[in-house]
């Protein structure tokens, strides 16, 4: 079980003239999470497509669970659970009655009263989906993509269009995949959801990786943003310096502050966030053609 | 092992049929627009034509042929539409779910309906329409049959032509009105303009009614009817040609 559950050589994706998908190497280890961060049109979801098996690639190697997903074996769609970012429904069908339905559709389906709890539908099983508020929706596309009870859980951007508290909710459960040892590939452009819970990130741009790392040390490695040192001078105006090395940078302030009896008012010092090296990286990204996202 | 639980293709489109029934009897414009409106036809056709029995025989085989096109071509269209629009279809290809025995669910759904308006066509003519049991049971069996396999073809091809939801009403009637219209028309009147009778003669839906009319009206037997057959079996196979290669389980974007 030590193979990745995810395997991404060299991948390449053309519509036309178009290359939407320009060579992307990444590996998603088992039990973990990996966030794929990008604007939009950057190719993450044309990739993830790709690995979900609804497009074929034009070139470069991709296994999923030791399977090539353009082949679409039944065996790894059993294994795999997919929240997209935007599907229906039957109108008229209920709760409980589509987890019911889908959960007969695999080999090793989890009991269907769990992951109504498991995604807080409780309360909700006998309604019609017609009923049911976006965020319901959304936590049934989860429910539907769990009752399969898969390792791989493929989320294309989870939370958008959610209310703050129905995002934390969203975490939670999110969270909660890990903790069951699911791996999970997220899709998502909101950097504190990828920040908060990927274990890895790789930030696409233009149809290429442009970083990857973990969230947190993203920033320091990169060399994209360094460390900033922020204060108030006499006059209150807000002084920011940037540093590699901020114990020298640091020590030099404060010794000649002490020694003219002066005070940094406000002073701070902090790290680069995943934000910052985000909109570094991607800052001059183009307003190009939508690529299928 | 995984597949030696994995559930066989058979009881999933058994499951998938079920599933499909139950839907359909809670969805009230879907049985009334695939249901019942055949029969209100019937209905009112039957009080129009009270009495005369020349027209009620050809207005028996007109209506089973109207209903095997609304269950199948209409209902066909209608659903595979919402469901590739909604995204239902791209859901449902992400899960192991083989791809035969979704659609052997859903076709089996609508060949229910087929089944349950043709006997309740077959039922009425018997019981107010002054027709007797049909002739010819066997012929009847193998042009709904026919009837249904060209039609739902038909009906999954022509949703491919359908651009969104909201236009599938639309685009479903510049259809089925036109050629319900002209085959009847065909089918009732002898002076028929020529150009008019050659159209309908080589439309799938007049060889279907005369091919009825011969089963549950006037006995001929099926060799007699066998180049009405011919034309159902090559709009048939276009359909099937159309509906296999042109199959989008997603919505489009422009």
């Amino acid at each position: 079980m030590s193979d990745p559950a995810i395997e991404c050589r060299g991948l390449r994706k053309s519509y036309g003239d178009f290359e939407a998908v320009k060579g992307i190497e990444f590996e998603v280890r088992r039990g973990e999470v990996f966030g794929l961060l990008g604007p939009n049109g950057a190719g993450k979801t044309t990739t993830v497509e790709i690995l979900e098996g609804y497009r074929q690639r034009t070139g470069g190697d991709v296994t999923v669970l030791g399977f090539d997903p353009g082949r679409r074996p039944r065996e790894l769609r059993s294994r795999v659970g997919i929240v997209l970012q935007s599907t229906g429904l039957y109108r008229h069908i209920r709760v409980r009655e589509a987890l019911v339905h889908f959960a007969s559709m695999y080999p090793h389906p989890r009991d269907v009263e769990e992951v109504i709890s498991l995604t807080g539908l409780d309360g909700k099983e006998d309604s019609s989906v017609r009923t049911l508020s976006g965020g319901q929706l959304r936590r049934l596309d989860l429910a539907l993509a769990l009752v399969g009870d898969p390792e791989l859980i493929f989320l294309d951007e989870p939370t958008t269009g959610f209310d703050p508290a129905a995002r934390r909710n969203a975490w939670d459960a999110i969270r909660s995949l890990k903790s069951l040892g699911k791996t999970v590939l997220l899709t998502t452009h909101y950097l504190d959801e990828a920040q908060s819970l990927a274990d890895r990130v790789a930030i696409i741009k233009d149809g290429r990786i442009i970083i990857e790392g973990n969230p947190q040390e993203l920033g320091a490695d990169s060399g994209a943003a360094t460390y900033r040192i922020s204060y108030r001078n006499g006059d209150g105006g807000l002084i920011q310096r940037e540093t590699d090395d901020p114990t020298t940078l640091l020590h030099e302030l404060t010794g000649s502050a002490l020694a003219q009896g002066r005070r940094l008012e406000g002073l701070s010092v902090t790290r680069p966030t995943l934000e910052d090296v985000y909109l570094e990286l991607t800052a001059d990204a183009p307003e190009e053609a939508a690529d299928g996202e | 092992m995984v597949s030696d639980r994995a559930p066989t293709p058979v009881s999933l489109a058994w499951r998938q049929y079920r599933l499909e029934r139950r839907l359909f009897w809670r969805n009230p414009s879907a049985a009334f627009f695939n249901f019942l409106l055949p029969l209100l036809f019937l209905v009112a056709g039957g009080i129009i034509l009270h009495g005369n029995q020349t027209d009620l025989n050809k207005l028996v085989p007109s209506i089973a042929g109207m209903a095997v096109m609304s269950t199948t071509f209409t209902a066909l269209s209608y659903n595979i539409v919402f469901l590739r629009e909604r995204g239902v279809l791209k859901r449902i290809r992400g899960t192991p779910l083989p791809t035969i025995s979704y659609f052997g669910g859903v076709a089996a759904n609508a060949v229910t309906n087929t089944a349950l308006q043709i006997a309740i066509i077959v039922v009425a003519g018997k019981a107010f329409f002054g027709l007797d049991w049909p002739p010819e049971w066997g012929s009847l069996v193998v042009f709904v049959v026919a009837g249904v396999v060209c039609f739902a073809a038909l009906g999954v091809a022509f949703a491919h032509a359908i651009p969104n939801f909201e236009s599938t009403a639309a685009y479903v009637n510049a259809v089925f009105l036109p050629v319900v219209f002209v085959s009847f028309y065909v089918f009732d009147s002898s002076s028929a303009p020529e150009f008019v009778r050659t159209l309908a003669e080589a439309l799938p839906l007049y060889p279907l009614i005369h091919g009825l009319s011969g089963a549950m009206v006037t006995g001929a037997s099926l060799s007699h009817d066998l180049s009405d057959l011919g034309v159902i079996a090559v709009w048939a196979v276009l359909g099937i040609w159309l509906a296999v290669s042109g199959f989008s389980w997603e919505q489009r974007r422009d």
